[in-house]
């Protein structure tokens, strides 16, 4: 079971984080990022993180992706314009992103030739609980600083988006 | 029954990273290059979860939490600044926007 | 613990209240607080001169480590022994007169503040100089009493003459102030230190080459800032500051700082026979140098300065031939006179609204009676008029000549003759005959009047202060006979030069110009100070500015300088031009780059680890 369901996600995430990249509208790629973000929450869940994967579906697909459309949506953006692709692009980009992952997946595979199996419901305590206890006590500080971090970002958002005001 | 090893967890983050970064080179459409990026950013999310597993602990988590928040700290502003590129410019295209190399 | 330090310590608190809140301050709150940081730093000392008592071993107070290298350290100490006592009694009486007598000369010149706050600055160098325990920290009140000479003889900036005396003294003092670095640096080479009290003890078992020529450099320095031959130059050029502060830096305590300095190093000098022929010598043809060209003067001030540089060197001949303590007690008694004849100039120059030439003064006996009578007090002391103050110093000095040469004794009595002659010259100019200018004379106010009195009643009567004997501790003298003969030629000397004086130019006043045209070349030779400077001007001043201008500028600086300097331009530019053409400015490219960097840290990360497993897996 916990093989077929990583298999569905993990096909379901490929394939819309492709669809992202190769939609040439704006808004067909944010609607497959959403999908991403959706099969993740789910794999989140089978490696035992319920709070991260309630958070995931909430705060990313939910506010951050409706935040992306709504600018879409503001901006009017419409299709790409065509324009010719530059030489590296055209012929080191596919076999690229092919070494890239090559390598990538060399190094993992290399460096955990025993990797655990994962099972659902053998990790169970990255709970609500348990990470609100290790937030608020070993991270506070870094909680704190960015809570500032994020404050700051709205006030410079609004101080950016707001029309220029004389 | 048998699960599958953590280290496909980390592959599958390896394929979502690269599509992320082609798309990051590839795209001409700034919004498109900013969702790229959030698309990296859970790549790298689902290995510290991964992590997380494998150790027992629930740090990775919490790392993922903050990264979240970083994310949407970043979204708010990329998109203010897109805003206001594309209310000086008129366009979305980042080769047209290319001033900055003076 | 007598606090030693708050005696210099106070009119450093004056110079930094007038000189920050001066501006804004009524000039009668200024005046209080510069008279009476000065008066308080007197009192202070007077209170702890009285506690310290006899003073028989220097009292030394150390305050901190100024720094340290090594086994070297130079501390922030102050001491006081019977040498110091003498001079700070003189720096902070004098100083305090002075400071009196400038509230009324200044009165109403510009600048007042900022001429108060330079004074005060200048009693604080000063008074380091002389308490200093090391060589170091007496340095640092000789340079800053240099850097204080300097500002107060641009006092008046917006004149060109000034501005350049200024400058002169400064520089001529640099090329002093050079030797006496030097001479800190070999003692410090050979000593391995600058305390008096380690230095001075040690140098017995020093070889004499090496203490000849610390003595020598030493010397160097003395010569710039006490205005000896060949670094006098700058000292009649300085009065070009304020009265006052002729009497106060250049006439009774800067300018005795080289003698000071001479005698606090006597020890260093009695070991080295060579230098203090050498200073003996220098002295003496300072002495006679300066008299003649003083003869001829039309300019009180310069009359006086040039009178300066002769007494000057009349103590460097004390030091030279072993009389430290005759040196010692002739600053003493010259700080009155001297500071006296400088102090009524200036009430002469106050009541004449700015006129210093004696050829337009004359018969102002009647009209300013208490600067004639002043003065004339004065111009007995300086003259050796017997029982006057510089009666018993001079004698000192000549006795202590005759006993060292016969013929310095000699050379001294004609200098002395000289001496008498020029400055009643000057004042039988200045006070007889008939009135000369257009002016109309006024008596100074008290303020000026009561410094003068003081100081007349000292020039008269301070001989009596035996600071020879006082000093016996500090700097020992040998018995010299007292021969009376020679007692009586000397004294005799300057009255000859009075009534010669008196002769010429109260009696026959048109003789003086008859002799002029008798004796022209003589006469023009003299009165143009025997073309000194323009012969330093030709020689160095010249050549300096030239070669700087060709050499320095138009060759060095352009083409070294300015070639290094625009060559690190153009290789930055080329280096700049060839790497701008990464900076595309395009977006994607920079991404590009950034991909490029990560995976080849990712796959030399990996090789790293992969080799490291198979490492541990061997």
């Amino acid at each position: 079971m916990d093989v077929f369901l990583f298999f569905l996600f993990a096909a379901i995430a490929v394939i819309c984080a492709v669809n992202v990249v190769v939609q040439t509208h704006p808004i067909s790629s944010a609607l497959s990022l959403v999908g991403v973000m959706g099969a993740l929450a789910v794999l989140y869940l089978l490696l035992g993180g319920e709070f991260i994967a309630m958070a995931q579906v909430i705060v990313y697909a939910g506010a951050i992706m409706v935040l992306f459309i709504f600018v879409i949506m503001l901006l009017n953006a419409g299709e790409e314009s065509k324009q010719s692709k530059s030489l590296v692009a055209q012929f080191l980009g596919i076999p690229g992103f092919f070494a890239l992952l090559v390598v990538l997946a060399f190094g993992i595979l290399r460096l955990f030739p025993n990797a655990p199996r994962v099972r659902f419901g053998e990790f169970t305590s990255a709970g609500a609980e348990e990470l609100g206890r290790s937030l608020f006590t070993q991270y506070l500080l870094p909680f704190e600083v960015v809570t500032v971090l994020i404050l700051i970002a709205i006030v410079g958002a609004i101080v950016l988006a707001r029309k220029e005001m004389d | 029954m048998q699960g599958v090893p953590l280290s496909w967890y980390l592959i599958l983050s390896a394929i979502l990273f690269a599509l992320g970064v082609a798309g990051f080179l590839f795209r001409r459409s700034i919004i498109t290059v900013f969702m790229s990026i959030e698309l990296m950013l859970n790549a790298v999310n689902l290995s510290f979860v991964a992590f997380s597993y494998q150790f027992k602990q629930v740090d990775g988590h919490l790392f993922t939490f903050f990264v979240m928040v970083v994310a949407a700290a970043e979204a708010a502003v990329g998109l203010a600044i897109i805003l206001t590129v594309f209310r000086n410019r008129a366009t979305l295209n980042i080769d047209e926007i290319n001033s900055l190399k003076y | 613990m007598q606090h030693l330090w708050l005696i210099p310590t106070l009119p450093l608190i004056g110079f930094a209240v007038n000189g920050i809140f001066g501006k804004r301050f009524p000039k009668s709150t200024v005046s209080a607080v510069a008279v009476g940081s000065v008066v308080l730093s007197l009192l202070w000392a007077v209170k702890v001169l009285a506690a310290l008592g006899s003073l028989d071993t220097p009292h030394v107070e150390q305050y901190f480590t100024w720094f340290q290298s090594g086994d070297l350290r130079f501390g922030f100490d102050l001491q006081v022994d019977r040498l110091t006592a003498v001079m700070l009694m003189v720096v902070t009486g004098i100083g305090t007169l002075i400071h009196i007598y400038a509230v009324g000369y200044m009165a109403h010149e510009g600048g007042y503040a900022r001429f108060f706050a330079y004074m005060n600055l200048f009693m604080f160098f000063m008074l380091i100089l002389v308490m200093a325990a090391n060589y170091l920290l007496m340095f640092v009140g000789w340079e800053g009493v240099g850097l204080c000479s300097y500002l107060l003889i641009g006092f008046y900036f917006l004149k060109q003459s000034a501005t350049n005396a200024g400058n002169k003294a400064f520089i001529v003092n640099r090329i002093g102030d050079f030797g006496f670095m030097l001479a800190l640096f070999l003692i410090v080479i050979h000593f391995r230190s600058l305390e008096f009290s380690v230095v001075l003890p040690a140098v017995s078992g020093k070889p004499e080459e090496t203490l000849n020529l610390i003595a020598l450099l030493l010397l160097v320095g003395a010569t710039g800032k006490s205005a000896q031959i060949p670094l006098f130059v700058w000292l009649p050029d300085a009065m070009e500051g304020p009265t006052p502060v002729s009497a106060l830096i250049h006439a009774a305590t800067m300018v005795t700082a080289g003698v000071y300095m001479v005698a606090r190093s006597a020890p260093l000098y009695q070991a080295a026979p060579l230098a203090m022929e050498v200073v003996a010598l220098v002295g003496l043809a300072t002495a006679v140098f300066a008299a003649t060209i003083g003869l001829l003067q039309n300019d009180i001030k310069r009359v006086f300065a040039y009178s300066t540089v002769s007494q000057l060197g009349y103590m460097f001949l004390a030091a030279g031939v072993g009389a430290f303590s005759a040196g010692i007690y002739h600053v003493m008694t010259h700080a009155f006179f001297k500071a006296l004849l400088f102090l009524g100039a200036g009430s002469v120059i106050h009541a004449l609204e700015g006129e210093q030439d004696i050829r337009h003064m004359g018969g102002l006996r009647k009209k300013i009676p208490v600067t004639y009578a002043t003065l004339m007090c004065a111009g007995f002391a300086i003259a050796g008029f017997p029982f006057t103050s510089g009666y018993f110093s001079k004698d000192e000095i000549l006795l202590a000549a005759h006993h060292h040469h016969p013929w310095m004794y000699w050379v001294g009595v004609v200098t002395a003759g000289m001496t008498a002659f020029y400055v009643f010259r000057c004042l039988f100019l200045t006070f007889f005959g008939d009135y000369r200018g257009h002016h109309h004379p006024h008596e100074s106010p008290w303020v000026m009047t009561g410094p003068l009195a003081v100081l007349a009643l000292l020039s008269l009567g301070g001989g009596f202060i035996k600071i020879p004997q006082y000093l016996q501790p500090v700097l020992p003298r040998e018995e010299t006979a007292h021969d009376l003969s020679l007692v009586v030629i000397a004294s005799s000397a300057g009255l000859i030069g009075i009534a010669l004086a008196y002769y010429l130019y109260v009696l026959k006043p048109a003789l003086p110009d008859q002799l002029a045209q008798s004796f022209r070349g003589l006469y023009r030779l003299v009165y143009n100070k025997y073309f000194v400077d323009e012969l330093y001007d030709a020689v160095f001043v010249r050549p300096t500015v030239t070669g700087s201008r060709t050499v320095l500028w138009r060759q060095v600086d352009v083409g070294v300088i300015d070639g290094i300097v625009n060559g690190v331009g153009a290789v930055a530019r080329i280096a700049g031009g060839v790497l701008k053409l990464i900076q595309s400015g395009n977006i994607r490219s920079y991404a590009t780059w950034v991909v490029f960097g990560s995976l080849f840290l990712i796959v030399a990360m990996g090789l790293l680890v992969v080799n490291t497993a198979a490492g541990g897996a061997r």
